[in-house]
Order: C-alpha cells, then structure tokens, then sequence
C-alpha cells in the first residue's frame, strides 16, 4: 500500500533491456514511498544486461546488469502479446494478464536484415543479442570464414568477434567508407588501415547482391554487385535497426513512416497512460540507437511518473542527444563529437592532421572566425577526446591547431556548466561541481557513486578528476595524499621512498621523513612495506612495535579481547588425519569452530597465552599460519575440478595450491583473496576475488580486481587462453604493481578503478611492459617466494618471542579472568561486555 | 602518570596525601620499545606502555568502548606532541598522560603512578577507587 493507504499504483515495463533497467532502477531510487509497483515483461530468457559491451561476452565477460530488487516483479522470456488501452492491461505470450495505471514500453530494435537472396540460408545471423553470440559461437567451431555486412559501429564489433571466434573475417559496407555515420572519409580511410593490419579484408562502396549457399545448402560466399564475391561460411547482419513497434502498432498507436513508437518531449506516445523509451521510440523525428540518449529517456519517465504519483507535475524532457562517441574497436582507438560532418554552409573550417606512420588522423571542425569548436574525428589517437569534445560549442580556449597536438589539458575549472561531461548518463559539469561540494566528496570513486559520471564507458573519467581536483583546490582543500599527521605522503610514495633509498626501519623514515612518532595509520602501512620488501619476520626488531594486535599476536583479535586461529589449508584441500587434528585442537582448547567462506577453518576463543599452545600442536601436524590476521593473501579457493567433476576441463585444485603456496605471506595494502574455477560454470566464483582464474579447454582465463563485501565488484577479464606460466608471470607483476602503487587499505577494485586509463593501462603494463618496470617487479616476486617462511613455525623456535604471548606479564601462567563464555548449540560464544555509548 | 628513565616520581595531584603503595610487575627489559604489556595488579588489570623515548606509563586495561580488557595491545604513537596509544579494538586513541580520549573528549579512562626503579624493575602503584 502507498502513502495515504491509497491503492498503489501499477507500472508495467514492457521490454527489459538497459534503458528499461535504468527506468526501474531510477524510479525504485528515488520512490521511497512505494508509490508504484514494477511488473517488468522481457523476452528474452535472461534479465537486463550491457549490450553496449556485447563484444566481450565471447571473451567471457559477464554483462548482467545487478538485480532489481525484490519488489520488482519481472517475468522473464515471456513475450507481451497485446495492450488493451480500454481495459489498461497488456497480455502476455503465456496468458497473464497484468493491469496497468502507467505503460512504459520499452521493447527495443531489431537488426535489420535487407531484403536480399540467401538471407534464411543457415550460417546467416545477426548481432544483438546474447542468444545470437551463442549461436554464432557454437556455429563457428569447426569453420574458417566469415563476413559481416554493415561496416557501422556494431559491424565492426562483430567482425572483431568472429576474428575472435578465429574465422579470418571481412567487412562489407555499402558506403565508401568505415563507420561512415561517425566518420569522415579520412577518418575511415585509417580506420580501413589499422583494420587490414589486422589481418581483416575491407570492402567499402560496393553494395552486395545476394548470398550464395555451398554443397551442403548452407552459406559459402557473399556475392557482391560487381559479380565479386568473398568466400564466408559465417554470415553476420549488421545494417541498422528497426525499432520494435509492432505492440504499439496494434493497438493504435501512431508510429512513424519508417517505425519508431511517436512520443513527445517527455516521452509519452499518444495515450497518456503509454509512455515509450529507448530505440523503439521516435522522438523529435528521431531514433536513437546510443545508449547515452536511451538513459535520458528512461530518467525522464521516472521523473514523470514519480511526480505523477506524488500529485505533482514533472517539466522534465528530453532535451537531445549528444551522439559523441569513443570506442576502442580492435585496438584502434576511434572518436567523433559534436557535429563531425559541419561543412562550409555551417560556416564550418576544418583542421586536420594526419600521421600515416603512427596511423593517426585527427581532424577538427571549428568556426570560421577558429574560436568556437562544431565538432571532430579522432582515429588512432582518441586521447584527448574527453577535453575535445566537453568544448563542443563553447569558446576554445587555444587555437585548434594546438588542441590536435595534445595541448589540450582541460584545466577542469573551464569548462562551462551546462558542458556536458558524461554523455552516457548525461552528467553535465554542473552537477558534478554541485555534488562535490554538497556532499564534500574527495575522491573519483566517491564522485562517481554519487553522480553516476563515468560509470558507463568510463571515457570521462579523466575529466572527472581534472573538474574534482580543480574543485577541491578552489575550496581551499589541498588535494593532500598525506596517509596521517606523521607523513605528508601517500602510501605509494611512501614505498617508493623506502624501497629507492633502501630504508629498513620505521624510526629512519620517521626521522629522515616525517614527524612525530607514528600512529596506529602509518605504522602497519609502513610495517606492511617493510615486509613486502623482504625484511625478515615481521616480529623482527623494531618490526614487532608497529604492528597491529593481529599481526602481533599472528591471530585475529574478536570482541571479547580472545583471538581466532586459522591454519592454512591451500586450495582447500585437506587430509582426513590434518582435519581430525584441527578438530582435536579445537576440543582441547574449548574452541569454536567455524568453517570459513574461503574454505578454511576458524577455530574462536583462544586466549593469548593459548596460541603458542595450539599453534605448537597445528604446526607439529603439518600446519602452517593461514595469515588470516594479515593484510596479505588469505585464501586461493578452488572448485574441484577435472580430477574428479565430469565438466571440468583443468586441475583448478592443483592451480590454486600452486598460486596459494607462491603468495602466500605477501603483504598488500589490504587484504588479498583469489579463487580458481576448472570450468566456465564458476563454482568457486573466481570473479568476486582480487585474481580470480577460470579454466578454459586451452588454459587460463585471468580475471582482476573483484571484490565481495560492502561494495561488490565483478572482476575485469584481464587476459584468455593462458598457459600457466603466463598465468603466473601476470599475476606476479599484477599483485607487485598493486602491492608499489596503491593507497592504504585500498583493495584491488578501487585501485583499478582510480588508475587513470584503468583496465588497458593495466594490461600495458603487466603485458607490454609500458613503464619498463616488469623484470623489477618479476624480481621482486622471486624474491618474496625464495623468502618465504612459516611466521608461526618461525615463533615457537624462538622463546623471546614466545614470551610475549602472555595475558599478564607478571603472571604468565594466568589466564585473563575476565573473559568469559555462555554455550549456544553445543559451542562457546562471548558474554556480552558492558560498553559506553 | 609519567616518570623519566631517571625514575623521579610525580605524584598525582589527586592523591596527594596518602602514600603510594608500589608493586613490582617485570623487569624494564620485559617492556618491548613502543609497546605496551598487560600486568594483573591486586585484582586490577593495568596496562604498561614504554614508549619510545623510555618513558614509562600506565593505564586501566579496560577499553571503554569495547568493554574488553584490550588497552595494552594497541599502537603506541604521538597525536600532535602527545604519547598516544590507539584502541586495538575500534582504534579511539587515548592520552598515554592522563588517560583522555582524543577522539571522544567525554571519556577517559583511569591512569596509574608507574616508576622505574634503580634495579631496573618496573613498579606500579593503584590511584584511588581500583583495587587498594
């Protein structure tokens, strides 16, 4: 019931792609009064996902958008078969019938395949759905050519994906030219380039004729008009959409001439209870088939509906889109803004600069007075993109000839307000300058949470951070990496500090730079570079005073002032006999026992002069210290495998023992946990951890930078098919690179998602070796594994180190008398302690 | 309350009357640098810091935030120009001089005399209303 106990009302979403996930997810955020319930009707079998990165889907990326949540009824792979605008409901394929107070649809755009001979051929397909890529996936194995029709955006990312199914695949465009409604002809004359150069063939300004069948009736050849034709045993569509509006159409709706569902500036198609968003809609004459724009009109629904039901009116339209666009296709990195096609009616002057060597083409259109930027090509060298095009249509701040040449740093603190920074979620500058200051945000992540700038293709990402620090430095705050009042430095810096001048004590730092005597902030951090630069054990020397309680007593302190044990159990795998004396263990000592989510065993309770104790009797068992207290690899978890699982096609067990045993002490900034999977099913749900590896028939696919907990990320695909070797060398430089760069407690998914150029600089990085650090950071691997020791083997050898884990130091033998236990289901767990609000 | 490696009593302004009632609990080597220890004093739990300078002090074990007897197990540092030991716990930081909280001014927890004797023992002495 909404507010008022007034019914609610009901709001049914017909289509369930991202512009219908991005209405519902719109209306559910800001409708705290559940003034309207969801019913969301989607044909296809799965929920919303990303199709802007369909691509990677091949690669194993998962696109699926998060879940709504539970108030959202959504009926999946049930198609919507009618509207009764009378009676406002809306049938379904399989006879539900769902009433409505307001209609949203949704319902997308189909390819559109022209009407030529050979098109119902077997082996011919189209390119938009998860469905088609699986049956263009499972119809490649086996064959060697293929061609795609439609040299657009979407062409181009197919082409890419057959390359990648490894048929030896060409293109296909009726105009003279690649991308040619984004392009100039020079701008697609070195996109064709960088293309053939990867191996690809381009046939542009011939249309085709017809599509020819082989022996065995199923598609050989493309034939083109000039009686050429290109051998292609895989045949994909990709010449443009055609917006799904035959719901609409049948029950008397207007649509357009050449489709598209006619809605107003907010939306709403002639019936005031129908609304329309996305690419079936024709708004302004126009369909958009952007993301970007689709986002805006399902926030202008929202808006209405909320408004609608509140009582109130909503003046929110959409206001056109900007059709900019970046993309890396084959690693060609190719961008067009504004209007990349004002010619001299516009009283349009071009610049153009063009480095056939490097394969960059860079054009500029601007005014003719050269001071007001129209619009712009980028091929080969899309760097300057994010600057370029938040110019579009104001002043330039140089002459244009400077800003193809790389002067182009946007001082952030420029830019105009109503410039738009982020055209997928329209975010203009404006609001993010207004969002930093009413909610003093410091940091990228944090602006990004808040505005939703930069969460879609990421493009404006470094702009974000020029208009923040640009921000923050007009409001007096000094941008300060400083980690606490001792240092003026951050944690990277600091490392790099310690590791060039070769410091191996906290007091020398402090001395030499910094102030005071430390905290609880900087001495772990400083204690945590000291060992992941090999100083010995980590109770060494001055090493024993600037550790945390956990790393002290190589235990986990819990509420109550007892502590948790955790022995190392690699990849999970354990021996009748050693779990036996785990639990042994755990009997004598009166411990709670608890298995772990990383396939490890927690035993609770112990007291301080306990562990030595229990850790003589796991240690004299084989065990060794599961570093659990440790800002440092926890657990390399592992599915079972192809040892014994009928669907496993790699040893995942014996890969995270090997990994589990190579990491294990290396101290990070924060924690570090990974998992292997022996097949694409994901039974150790690699892609929730720092580095999650799933087995492939060929080897390893390398996933990074996950993360469970508060903020859940999916880990990035990284790196396919990779031998173990590989595997390792990647990893290696991966957790070095991490381990030298990032801040604090900072986990590996905010790290990646700071590192300005994010997931590709990366793999320069650790792939290409761009910053020709990798044989520092291999070395610096091999020098962790070669000294490695067990940190509680290494204790109860040592008594003055023992003589430390007492309760009372002037009575060793006593226990601590205030801690106490009560029992619940047969265990012991803390009595409650007396606290101060 | 603080004394120097010299061992020169201050006595707290509190009690100034009675006389301190000193007990021994460890050896000054016993104390690791800039760190602190736990020693079970008449049925008191009193937590021991040295700090990096040498000097000795001496606080309730009592975390008041937690509840548990955790106070010596934390991190020894300086807040501005002031020894500080930070809660292992929930990591309030407190006043190794006079017991304060620094992140929460309304709390304190109780301080205790602590001295260095010529022998190089270690000594403490209950303030008023713990244990004797």
């Amino acid at each position: 019931m909404g507010a008022g106990n007034k019914p609610d009302k009901s709001l049914v979403v017909i289509g369930h792609g991202p512009a219908a996930h991005r209405l519902v997810e719109a209306l559910r955020a800001r409708d705290t009064a559940g003034a309207w319930t969801v019913t969301v009707i989607g044909e296809e079998t799965r929920t919303a996902y990303d199709r802007v990165a369909l691509t990677t889907y091949l690669e194993g990326a998962d696109l699926a958008y998060p879940p709504h949540g539970p108030e959202v009824t959504v009926h999946n792979g049930e198609r919507a078969a009618a509207i009764d605008r009378a009676a406002r409901t809306v049938t379904t394929s399989s006879g539900r019938v769902v009433r409505y107070d307001a209609l949203v649809l949704a319902t997308g755009s189909a390819p559109f395949v022209p009407p030529v001979e050979g098109r119902d051929l077997p082996g011919v397909f189209v390119y938009r759905t998860i469905d088609d890529l699986d049956a263009i996936r499972d119809y490649a194995d086996g064959r060697e050519t293929g061609a795609v029709v439609g040299g657009g955006l979407l062409g181009l990312e197919a082409a890419r994906a057959l390359q990648g199914l490894g048929l030896r695949s060409g293109v296909v465009e009726v105009a003279p030219w690649l991308m040619p409604r984004q392009l100039d002809e020079g701008g697609g004359a070195m996109l064709r380039r960088h293309i053939e150069d990867l191996g690809m063939a381009v046939h542009a300004g011939t249309p085709m004729s017809r599509l020819e069948a082989g022996e065995d009736g199923a598609v050989a050849r493309v034939v083109m008009a000039d009686g050429t034709d290109i051998g292609a045993e895989v045949v994909v569509f990709s010449a443009g959409i055609r917006p799904r509006d035959e719901l609409a159409r049948d029950c008397g709706l207007p649509v357009g001439e050449r489709g598209g569902i006619v809605v107003d500036e907010a939306c709403r198609t002639a019936d005031p209870a129908i609304w329309a968003i996305g690419e079936c809609a024709l708004i302004g004459g126009a369909v958009y088939g952007l993301v970007g724009p689709c986002f805006s009109m399902a926030e202008v629904v929202a808006d209405r509906l909320l408004a609608e039901a509140a009582g109130g009116s909503s003046t929110a339209v959409f206001e056109g889109a900007d059709l900019s666009t970046k993309l890396k296709l084959m690693g060609v990195d190719v961008a067009s803004f504004g209007d990349p096609f004002a010619g001299p009616e516009q009283g349009a002057l071009g610049v153009t600069y063009t480095d056939p060597v490097a394969g960059i083409y860079k054009r500029l259109l601007v005014s003719d007075d050269a001071k007001t930027l129209l619009g712009g090509v980028l091929v080969g060298d899309a760097e300057s993109y994010g600057t370029l095009r938040a110019y579009v249509g104001g002043s330039l701040p140089g002459p244009p000839e400077q800003m193809l040449f790389g002067g182009t740093e946007a001082a952030g603190g420029d830019l105009p307000g109503a410039t738009v920074i982020c055209s997928c979620n329209n975010v203009s500058a404006e609001s993010i300058r207004c969002s930093i200051a009413d909610h003093s945000l410091t940091d990228v992540p944090a602006v990004k949470d808040c505005t939703r700038a930069g969460t879609s293709c990421g493009s404006c990402v470094p702009l974000v951070k020029k208009l923040l620090d640009a921000e923050l430095t007009a409001a007096g705050i000094e941008v300060s990496k400083a980690i606490c009042e001792h240092f003026a430095y951050s944690r990277a810096e600091l490392f790099d500090i310690v590791r060039v001048r070769g410091i191996t004590s906290f007091t020398q730092l402090v001395e030499q730079h910094g102030t005071g005597r430390g905290c609880d902030i900087c001495k772990p951090v400083v204690a945590s570079i000291l060992a992941s630069l090999g100083n010995g054990h980590i109770l060494e020397g001055e090493q024993a005073a600037l550790q945390d309680t956990n790393d002290h007593f190589l235990a986990n302190l819990q509420k109550n002032g007892t502590y948790s044990v955790v022995p190392r159990i690699p990849g999970g795998e354990i021996t009748p006999d050693r779990l036996i004396v785990i639990g042994e263990v755990a009997r004598d000592f009166g411990l709670y026992t608890k298995i772990t989510g990383g396939q490890r065993i927690d035993l609770f309770g112990a007291r301080v002069e306990q562990l030595p104790e229990i850790w003589k009797r796991l240690v004299d068992a084989g065990f060794e210290s599961g570093h659990a207290y440790g800002k440092s690899l926890r657990t390399v978890k592992s599915c079972v495998g192809s040892t014994w699982c009928r669907f496993g096609v790699q040893d995942s067990v014996g890969m995270a023992i090997r990994l589990e045993l190579r990491y294990r002490g290396l101290r990070a900034p924060h924690k570090l946990k990974s998992a292997v999977s022996g097949c694409a099913r994901e039974c150790a749900e690699a892609q929730s951890k720092d580095f999650g590896i799933i087995a492939t028939e060929k080897g390893w696919n390398l996933y990074l930078a996950g993360n469970g907990g508060m903020r859940p990320r999916h880990a990035d695909l990284f790196a396919t098919d990779l031998t173990d070797d590989e595997l390792i060398r990647y990893i290696d430089r991966f957790l070095m690179f991490y381990i030298r760069t990032a801040d604090r407690l900072q986990r590996t998914a905010s790290w990646l998602e700071s590192l300005e150029g994010g997931l590709d600089y990366l793999r320069e990085v650790i792939v290409d070796d761009s910053l020709g650090i990798c044989a520092e950071l291999d070395a610096a691997m091999e020098r962790h594994v070669a000294a490695y020791s067990d940190e509680w083997g290494d204790t109860l050898a040592d008594p003055d180190r023992l003589s430390r884990f007492v309760s009372f130091v002037n009575a060793p033998q006593e226990p601590d008398p205030s801690i106490g236990f009560a029992i619940e289901r047969e265990q012991i767990k803390p009595l409650p302690l007396e606290v101060i609000k | 309350m603080t004394t120097t490696p010299e061992a020169t009593l201050v006595r707290d302004a509190a009690s100034p009357a009675r006389e301190a009632r000193w007990f021994d609990v460890c050896a000054y080597d016993d104390l690791i640098p800039e760190r602190g220890a736990c020693a079970m004093v008449e049925g008191t739990q009193v937590a021991l810091f040295r700090a990096f300078d040498g000097a000795l002090y001496a606080l309730a074990n009592l975390d008041p935030f937690s509840g548990a007897h955790v106070l010596s197990r934390g991190i020894l540092g300086t807040r501005g120009g002031a020894p500080t030991v930070a809660s292992p716990m929930y990591k309030q930081v407190f006043d190794l001089r006079t017991g304060t909280c620094l992140d929460d001014p309304r709390v304190a927890v109780p301080t205790h005399l602590i001295r260095r004797t010529a022998g190089d023992r270690v000594e403490v002495a209950l303030s008023d209303g713990h244990g004797q």
